[in-house]
């Protein structure tokens, strides 16, 4: 017997489909948490996938507020919603998207300090923010709790995308592949178009669900370069660092 | 004398605007060699002098260095972290 009501069963009938999620994979979604670090380019897709996926708790992490300058890439937001807080703002927005699920809103910069409050109780975290700092945090916390992690970055034209699945014992991590920590160019910087961190973000959504299920092949061991000028996609591989200052052996 | 292929991608093939090329490398050139040798060549490949530039040999990133072998294609791109 499913536990799913006749509504879900409808509602998410064609995830239901697929062979590979079916009833068994679609509770699963329901019943998983998904922390969410930065509601911009790439939050947009992946919390408006994740939410309409049936991903049962969402989590939306951004210390920021919508600015006219996000409207250009950042689809989850409106006109009126200029000034307000993103995680607000998002959340709003998702819970016109699907009212069943629960939509946690917290206007944070994720940092040492919060960190663990933050990411408690997760399932799975998903990294769009714009930052490295916050990244590594949540690379650290979710090691530590063997949650998986999918990052995502763009700028400009080009995307980079991975995932660790800490639940997996001697994972890599993202200081393996990312070691040197200097920050580098943000979107406000440098520029953005828009449908690279649609794609990106799609992504992103993709590998969360594909972890959250346990199917496919997931993008752990590989970096996705992603190139859109010349719509030239690159897989790298990687290992975990017996260097790396996060999990090496030193 | 060896050939290598070097390739580059993102905003390093955009400013470069090359996208691929084939190099002659001495017997025993590291990877951190030939990235030395490109930086100087082309100091105006401002992505190109990035501490932080990453390096792929054969489709496997490299995070330390390496020796570099005839035939081998090294994939030069930058870090990204915008979101």
């Amino acid at each position: 017997m499913t536990s799913l009501t006749d509504s879900q069963l409808l509602r998410y009938a064609r995830n239901i489909l697929l062979s590979n999620v079916d009833i068994a994979g679609q509770e699963v979604l329901l019943g998983s948490h998904v922390v969410v670090i930065g509601a911009g380019g790439l939050g947009s897709p992946v919390l408006q996938y994740c939410a309409a996926a049936g991903i049962g708790q969402l989590t939306i992490i951004d210390d920021d507020c919508v600015d006219e300058t996000n409207l250009q890439r950042q689809v989850i937001f409106n006109e009126q919603q200029v000034a307000q807080p993103k995680a607000e703002a998002a959340a709003a927005q998702l819970r016109q998207l699907n009212s069943a699920i629960t939509l946690n809103a917290k206007t944070e910069r994720l940092e040492a300090g919060n960190v663990d409050g933050l990411l408690q109780g997760a399932d799975l975290v998903i990294a769009g923010t714009d930052n490295l700092a916050s990244r590594m945090l949540a690379n650290g916390y979710c090691r530590a709790h063997s949650i998986p992690l999918v990052t995502g970055a763009a700028i400009g034209t080009s995307g980079q995308i991975t995932c660790f699945d800490f639940r997996q014992q001697n994972s890599a991590c993202l200081a393996c592949v990312y070691p040197d920590e200097s920050e580098n160019l943000s979107c406000a910087q440098s520029g953005v178009l828009g449908p690279v961190v649609g794609t990106v973000g799609s992504l992103m959504a993709t590998e969360a669900i594909k972890l959250l299920l346990n199917i496919g092949k997931p993008l752990t061991g590989r970096l996705l370069v992603w190139d859109a000028m010349s719509m030239d996609w690159q897989n790298f591989n990687y290992a975990k660092s017996p260097g790396c200052k996060v999990c090496g052996e030193n | 004398m060896n050939t290598i292929t070097v390739k580059f991608f993102a905003r390093l093939r955009e400013q470069s605007g090359v996208d691929a090329m084939d190099l002659e490398i001495g017997d025993m050139t590291k990877l951190s060699e030939l990235i030395a040798q490109l930086q100087d060549q082309h100091q105006d490949w401002t992505i190109l002098q990035q501490k932080n530039l990453m390096a792929a040999v054969n489709h496997s990133m490299i995070t330390d260095d390496c020796l570099l072998a005839a035939g081998d294609e090294v994939a030069l791109f930058p870090p990204v972290t915008g979101g």
